[in-house]
C-alpha cells in the first residue's frame, strides 16, 4: 500500500508540471497575446505584462519564472482587465463556483447510486427501464441544452423558480443550476452503478452468500456493496472534469458570477493570461482530487492495501 | 485469415432486436445526409431573406423547419449541420483512434517498464479537464479549422488506448502467439496476422462510442463560439444561435437539438450493446 | 421419510432443444454418502444447483424435490434461505472465486450464523474461529481476520467447507469440491471432507468427474449422461458390474493408475534425440524491477530418445512448465544448453533456423487458447506449411491439410469453421494437426488433456501414441495426473518445487517409487476401486511459496521420513539401481508397494 501510494504522488507532480507546461507554450505562441511581440495593447496593462513576464528572458527561463509566481499563488495580471491580477479575479468567483460544484456533485453522487442501485436490483423490470432509459437520454442530451431548457420551462413558462442569478436573492436560485449542473453526471452515475452493481450481483460469491441463505438486502449491505462502489470510486476524477466543464455552462445560462463565467468572458476577449490561469487552477484541482481518490481506492481494495 | 469472424457475433446482436435495427437503419439514414448534405433540399442554406426571419415551420416553399433570425432555411442549414458535425466527429475520432492504438498496442505488446510508464501517464491524464486546454488552444490559435479536428482527436485517445492495450496484453499471453513463434512465425508476422484481426472488433466497438463523444466536444466548443464559423455551421452551432431566440421561435432550439440528441444517442445505444457483445466483462 | 427425494426432476432452457436435466429421480437417506457422477454437460451440477434453488431465472423447472417432506422446488427464496446453510449447504468448485475477495475470512463465515440468528455476535466469533480450527486451518486467529487472496488453494477451500459446515446442516452439496486443486491437497480436502461427514452424521451428496473420487468416498453412487440417470445404485456393485453401456464405457475410459501400458518399447541405446543440461530458469516477481527474484526451475538434465515417451509430473509451482518454454526457446533460460540431434540450441526461438524450430513443437492445455479465433481452421492448420514449404502450392497446401485432419480424427467439412465453434476437444485435434503437420521429431505436450472429458481425454492420447508409432515421434508429457502417466510413458520425471524428485522407468517408478513425494503423489490418487482399503495419511501441508523455499531439502516440511540432514542440505542425484533420486534416505527407504 505505501509503495501503491508513493507511486501515485510521484506521478502527479510531473503530470501538474506537463499541464502547466503545455497551457504556458500554447499561450507564449498564441498570436497577439502577452508573448507576442507585436501585441496591441493598453499602456498600464502593457506595462503589467512587461513587469510581470520578463520577456527579454529565455523561453525557458519565463517559465520558470511563472512556476515561481505559480508557487507564490500569482498568476500573472490580467490581459484585459487593468487593475486586476488573475488571482483576484479567481479568488473572487471561486468560492461561488466550489459551492455550486460541490453540491452538484453530492446530488450526482446521492441520486446515481440509488437509482443505480434500484435498476440493478429489479433488473429488467419497469423500474430499470425508466432508469436505464432516462439516463441513456441524460447522456444524449448535451448540458448545454438542458440548462436553457430548465429556464425555459421552469422560469419562463411556469415562473416557479427565479431565471437569473441577479434578479432574485432568494436561495432557490440555486436549485435549478445544482440541478442542471448534476444531471448529466447523475445519468453517467446511474448507468456506471448499475452496471457494477449487475456484474458483482452475478458473481461467484454472490452465489454463495445466497447458497448460505443470505437475503438480497443483506447480499447487498455484506457483500455487494463495496467491491460494487470500487469503479464509481474511480470515475469520480473524471466526475470532477465533467462538473467543471459542465459549471462553465451553467455558471453562462443562468448568469453566475463564477471562476466558469470568467472563463467564457475570457476566451470570448482573448484574455490569455485570465484563461491560462483558470486552467492551471482548475488541473491542480482536478490532479489533487484524483489523486485522493487514487488512495482511496488503494485503501479499500484489500489486494492492493495488503502489500 | 477474417477479421470478420470476429464480427459474427455484431451481426448477430444487431438482429436480434427492434431497438437496434431502428437506431441502425436512423444512422445509416444519417449518414446518407451527411454525405449529400444541404444538396438534399430544394432551397439554399446562405441566402438571407429578411422579409422571412422567424418563419414557422411550413410546407410553403419546402422549408421544413421554418427560417432562422436572418430568414436562412433552417432545413438546409440542419442537413449542413448534419454533415459538419458529423464530418468533424468521424475525422476526430479516426485521429484518435489512430493515436490511441498506436499507443495502446506498443504498450501493450512492448510490456514491461515502458508499458507500466506509458499506462501511468494514461492514468494522470485521463481525469484532467482536456476540454479547458482545448478551448485554450482555440483561443490561442483562432479557430483554425484543421485544428479541432487535432483538438477533439487529442481528447478522446486515452479509452481507445487502455482498451487497445487491455487486449493487445490479453492477446500476447494466449497460448496461440506461442504456437505461433513456435512454428516460425516471424514478429511482424505475429503483429500482422495474429494480433491485429483480433483487434479489430474492439476497436470497431469503441469507435462507435468515441464518435458521440467527439460531437459533444465540437458542440460545446460551437456552443461557446470557438467552433466552426459562419456561413458553416454544426448543429452545435445551431443549437447556440436557437437558445438566443429560444423565447421568439422555439423550434430554432428543439429541431437541432432533438436531432443532436437522436443521434448521440443511437451511438450511445449501439455501442453499449456492442461492448455488451465484444466485452462481456465490461457490461455497462 | 427419506431426507431428499427428487421426483421427476426436468430442467429445460429456451435456447436448447435437449432438457440439461431429463426425469431425474434420487432419494438420499441421512447420514448417507451418496455421488452423482458424469462428464460435462451431464446435468450434474445443474442438479444441484436445482437442490439449492440457485438455478437461473430463464430455467423452466419441473419435477418435485423434497426435503424433510418440504417441497423446495418452485419455493420462494424467503423459504429457501430457511434452509440454506443450517438445512443444506453447498460446496463450490473454485474456492477463488467463491469466497468473496472484499471481506475477511472470519466475517464470511461469521455471517452465516448472524443471519440466520443462530446466535449473538460474540458467540459467533467463537464458532467461527472453532470451526476454522476444525477444518485444520493453522493459526486460526490469524486465518479470521485474513482476506481469501492471503490463503493458499487448499486453505480456501477448507475455509469454503468451514462456511457450509457452520450451520450444522443435515446434507451436505460437495460440486467438485477438489477439482481445482493439486492431487495431494485434493487427498487431503477429500480426507476432511469424509471425516466431518462421518463426525457430523450429515448426508453428503459428492459431485464429480472422478470415479475414484467416488470409489473412496461413497457408499451409493447415480451415473448421469446428458441429463439423464443412467444407472443407480451401491458404489461396489456399479463399479464391478455396471449394467449400462454408459457407464462401462466410462470405467473403461478412466485412466487408472494401475492399467496396462500402451506405449510400445523402445532402443535404449540410441542416440538421444533432444539433450537438455542444467537447464535453470528464473523470473522477477511481476514487473517490477526491486522484485525478487523467482527460481521456477533449478538445474535440470534430461535425455531423450527417439520414439520415446518421457513424462514430467508435478503440481503447481513444480516448474514443468517452465521447464518446457525453456526448452522451446519462449522463455529464457538462466543457465544451460539445449542440444536436438547433438547440435546446441540458441536459447531463444526466434534465433533459431526454420529447419530446427520445426522439430520441437508444442500442444497447449487450453485448447481453445491455443487457437487464433480469427482464423479458420484450414487457415491454423496451413500456416506451418505457408512459412516452412513456401514452394508448395495452395492445392497441395490444402491437400495436406485434409489429410492431416483426416489423421487426426476431424471431418473434412470442419475446415472451415472457426475455434468458437468447436468444441474442447475437436479443438484440440486441429492444435495436435498444427503441431504434426511439419513432422517434428519432439512434440511437448503440456497438460495436453487435462482439460477434456475422461473418454475424449483416452481418444486424444490413442491418436498421439499412434502418431508416435507411425513418424517416430517423441513425446515429452507435462501432467499432474498419474494415470495418464502410467499408460503412456517409458521414463517418468518427477518434479517438485523446480527440483529433480525422480527419474526411473515407468514399471518401477509405479512399482518401487524412491523418493517420499513420488510416494505421496502415488498414494493420493484416488483408485478407482470400492473395495480399496483406506490410503495412508494423506501428505500433509502444502508446497511452500516459491519466494522462500525451505532451506536444504524444498520436501522436507511434509515429508514423513525426514531427518536432520534434510534441513542442512539440498540433495543430490544419485543413482540407486535403475533409478535417479534426490534424496538423502534413497538407500535406506523402502517405498514399494
Amino acid at each position: 500500500m505505501l509503495r501503491y501510494a508513493y507511486l501515485r504522488i510521484l506521478g502527479a507532480i510531473p503530470t501538474l508540471l506537463l499541464v502547466i507546461a503545455i497551457a504556458f507554450l500554447m499561450v507564449h505562441s498564441a498570436p497577439g497575446g502577452p508573448f507576442d511581440a507585436a501585441r496591441v495593447l493598453p499602456p498600464e496593462i502593457e506595462r503589467n505584462i512587461e513587469r510581470a513576464y520578463h520577456l527579454d528572458d529565455t523561453l525557458f527561463e519565463q517559465f520558470t519564472s511563472y512556476l515561481q509566481g505559480l508557487w507564490h499563488g500569482d498568476l500573472g495580471p490580467s490581459y484585459r482587465y487593468r487593475d486586476s491580477t488573475v488571482s483576484e479575479l479567481i479568488a473572487g468567483a471561486l468560492p461561488l463556483s466550489m459551492k455550486l460544484g460541490a453540491l452538484a456533485m453530492l446530488l450526482a453522487v446521492v441520486a446515481g447510486v440509488s437509482a443505480g442501485i434500484i435498476a440493478a436490483l429489479r433488473k429488467n423490470t419497469i423500474i430499470d427501464r425508466i432508469v436505464t432509459g432516462v439516463s441513456m437520454v441524460g447522456i444524449s442530451i448535451p448540458i448545454f441544452v438542458i440548462a436553457p431548457l430548465m429556464v425555459l420551462v421552469f422560469a419562463v413558462m411556469l415562473g416557479w423558480l427565479p431565471a437569473s442569478w441577479a434578479g432574485s436573492g432568494s436561495s432557490d436560485r440555486l436549485l435549478m443550476p445544482v440541478i442542471a449542473l448534476a444531471l448529466p453526471q447523475i445519468a453517467y452515475i446511474a448507468r456506471l452503478t448499475r452496471a457494477s452493481m449487475i456484474n458483482i450481483m452475478s458473481s461467484d460469491f454472490v452465489r454463495t452468500a445466497r447458497a448460505q441463505g443470505l437475503c438480497t438486502m443483506s447480499i447487498v449491505r455484506y457483500h455487494a456493496i463495496k467491491p460494487a462502489m470500487l469503479p464509481l470510486l474511480s470515475y469520480m476524477g473524471p466526475a470532477v472534469a465533467g462538473i467543471l466543464t459542465g459549471s462553465v455552462v451553467v455558471e453562462e445560462v443562468f448568469g453566475i458570477p463564477g471562476v466558469g463565467q470568467f472563463f467564457i468572458r475570457g476566451a470570448l476577449n482573448r484574455d490569455y493570461t485570465l484563461v491560462l490561469g483558470i486552467t492551471v487552477v482548475y488541473a491542480a484541482l482536478v490532479i489533487f482530487l484524483n489523486l485522493v481518490v487514487d488512495l482511496l481506492y488503494g485503501y479499500l481494495d484489500p489486494r492492493i492495501r495488503g502489500r | 485469415m477474417s477479421a470478420f469472424s470476429a464480427l459474427r457475433p455484431v451481426a448477430r446482436y444487431i438482429r436480434a432486436s427492434r431497438m437496434v435495427a431502428i437506431c441502425v437503419l436512423f444512422l445509416l439514414l444519417v449518414a446518407l445526409v451527411a454525405l449529400a448534405g444541404p444538396l438534399l433540399s430544394p432551397n439554399d442554406y446562405i441566402s438571407t431573406d429578411f422579409d422571412n426571419r422567424f418563419g414557422a415551420p411550413t410546407m410553403q416553399g419546402m422549408q421544413f423547419f421554418g427560417t432562422d433570425e436572418f430568414g436562412r432555411d433552417l432545413f438546409s442549414r440542419t442537413l449542413l449541420g448534419i454533415q459538419v458535425t458529423l464530418f468533424v466527429a468521424v475525422i476526430a475520432s479516426i485521429v484518435s483512434l489512430g493515436i490511441g492504438v498506436i499507443y495502446g498496442a506498443t504498450a501493450g505488446f512492448i510490456g514491461g517498464k515502458v508499458d507500466a510508464v506509458m499506462m501511468r501517464a494514461v492514468d494522470a491524464l485521463y481525469a484532467l479537464p482536456f476540454v479547458f486546454l482545448v478551448i485554450l488552444l482555440m483561443v490561442a490559435f483562432e479557430r483554425n479549422f484543421l485544428l479541432i479536428f487535432v483538438a477533439i482527436g487529442a481528447i478522446n485517445w486515452l479509452d481507445m488506448a487502455r482498451i487497445v492495450r487491455g487486449q493487445t496484453i490479453s492477446l500476447k499471453h494466449r497460448e496461440f502467439v506461442d504456437a505461433a513463434r513456435l512454428i516460425g512465425v516471424s514478429t511482424p508476422g505475429i503483429i500482422w496476422r495474429h494480433i491485429t484481426p483480433n483487434l479489430f472488433g474492439v476497436v470497431v466497438v469503441y469507435m462507435t462510442l468515441t464518435i458521440p463523444q467527439a460531437i459533444l466536444v465540437e458542440s460545446f466548443l460551437s456552443f461557446l463560439g470557438l467552433g466552426v464559423q459562419e456561413p458553416q455551421t454544426s448543429l452545435g452551432a445551431l443549437v447556440n444561435s436557437g437558445i438566443t431566440h429560444m423565447g421568439r421561435a422555439p423550434w430554432l432550439l428543439i429541431i437541432p437539438a432533438s436531432v443532436l440528441a437522436f443521434i448521440l444517442f443511437c451511438f450511445n445505444f449501439l455501442g453499449d450493446g456492442l461492448r455488451d457483445v465484444v466485452d462481456p466483462k465490461n457490461k455497462t | 421419510m427419506s431426507l431428499l427425494e427428487i421426483d421427476g426432476l426436468t430442467i429445460r432452457y429456451a435456447d436448447s432443444p435437449a432438457p440439461a436435466v431429463s426425469d431425474l429421480n434420487i432419494v438420499i437417506e441421512r447420514g448417507e454418502a451418496i455421488g452423482i457422477v458424469g462428464e460435462s454437460g451431464s446435468g450434474k451440477t445443474q442438479t444441484a444447483m436445482a437442490i439449492m434453488g440457485l438455478l437461473p431465472a430463464n430455467a423452466d423447472v419441473s419435477g418435485s424435490i423434497r426435503f424433510d417432506g418440504t417441497e423446495l422446488r418452485g419455493a420462494t427464496p424467503t423459504v429457501l434461505n430457511r434452509y440454506r446453510a443450517c438445512r443444506i449447504a453447498m460446496v463450490f468448485q473454485d474456492p477463488r472465486t467463491a469466497l468473496n475477495p472484499y471481506v475477511r475470512i472470519g466475517k464470511q463465515l461469521r455471517r452465516v450464523l448472524l443471519e440466520h440468528r443462530m446466535c449473538g455476535r460474540a458467540e459467533a466469533d467463537v464458532r467461527t474461529l472453532d470451526m476454522l480450527q476444525k477444518v485444520g486451518l493453522p493459526d486460526p486467529e490469524r486465518q479470521f481476520r485474513a482476506f481469501p487472496h492471503e490463503l493458499s488453494g487448499g486453505m480456501r477451500q477448507r475455509a469454503m467447507i468451514g462456511a457450509a459446515l457452520i450451520g450444522e446442516p443435515d446434507l451436505l452439496v460437495a460440486d467438485e469440491p477438489t477439482t481445482a486443486l493439486d492431487v495431494t491437497v485434493q487427498a487431503q480436502i477429500l480426507r476432511l471432507i469424509s471425516e466431518l461427514h462421518t463426525e457430523t452424521n450429515s448426508a453428503l451428496l459428492l459431485i464429480t468427474h472422478d470415479l475414484g473420487v467416488v470409489a473412496g468416498n461413497c457408499e451409493r453412487v447415480v451415473v448421469m449422461d446428458k441429463g439423464c440417470m443412467v444407472e443407480e445404485g451401491l458404489t461396489r456393485e456399479v463399479f464391478n458390474e455396471p449394467v449400462s453401456a454408459r457407464t462401462e464405457a466410462l470405467l473403461s475410459s478412466a485412466p487408472r493408475i494401475d492399467s496396462e501400458v500402451m506405449s510400445k518399447p523402445i532402443d535404449t541405446d540410441a542416440d538421444p534425440v533432444l539433450e537438455i543440461e542444467d537447464i535453470a530458469v528464473s523470473f522477477r516477481e511481476r514487473r517490477s524491477s526491486w522484485g525478487e527474484r523467482l527460481h521456477a526451475v533449478k538445474p535440470i538434465s534430461l535425455s531423450l530418445g527417439e520414439c520415446e515417451t518421457v513424462a514430467v509430473v508435478g503440481e503447481s509451482g513444480s516448474g514443468k512448465t517452465s521447464l518446457a518454454r525453456a526448452v522451446l526457446g519462449l522463455l529464457p533460460a538462466d543457465a544451460g544448453r539445449v542440444s536436438f540431434l547433438g547440435r546446441a540450441l540458441p536459447s531463444h526461438v526466434g534465433a533459431r533456423r526454420n529447419k530446427v524450430r520445426r522439430n520441437l513443437q508444442m500442444v497447449f492445455q487450453d485448447p481453445l487458447a491455443s487457437l487464433n479465433p480469427a482464423m479458420s481452421v484450414r487457415e491454423i492448420v496451413a500456416e506451418p506449411l505457408r512459412i516452412h514449404e513456401s514452394g508448395m502450392k495452395k492445392e497441395e497446401r490444402n491437400k495436406s491439410v485434409d489429410t492431416m485432419l483426416t489423421r487426426v480424427g476431424m471431418e473434412a467439412e470442419l475446415a472451415g469453421r472457426y475455434p468458437h465453434e468447436l468444441s474442447g476437444g475437436q479443438a484440440q485435434r486441429v492444435a495436435i494437426a498444427r503441431s504434426l503437420i511439419l513432422q517434428p521429431k519432439v512434440l511437448i505436450c503440456d497438460e495436453a488433456v487435462a482439460a477434456l472429458d475422461g473418454t475424449v481425454q483416452h481418444e486424444i492420447l490413442k491418436l498421439l501414441l499412434t502418431e508416435q508409432a507411425n513418424s517416430g515421434l517423441s513425446l515429452v508429457f507435462i501432467t499432474h495426473d498419474l494415470a495418464v502417466v502410467r499408460q503412456i510413458s517409458h521414463r517418468v520425471l518427477v518434479m517438485y518445487m523446480g527440483r529433480l524428485c525422480e527419474i526411473a522407468e515407468n514399471e518401477t517408478l509405479f512399482r518401487r517409487p524412491r523418493h517420499p513425494y513420488t510416494k505421496a503423489l502415488l498414494s493420493s490418487v484416488p483408485v478407482i476401486d470400492p473395495e480399496a482399503s483406506a490410503v495412508d495419511a494423506p501428505l500433509a501441508g502444502e508446497a511452500a511459496s516459491a519466494l522462500s523455499p525451505p532451506t536444504g531439502c524444498p520436501f522436507h516440511p511434509r515429508c514423513p521420513h525426514a531427518i536432520a540432514v534434510c534441513n542442512e542440505e539440498i540433495p543430490e542425484l544419485t543413482q540407486c539401481n535403475s533409478t535417479l533420486v534426490a534424496c538423502h534416505r534413497a538407500a535406506d527407504l523402502d517405498l514399494s508397494y
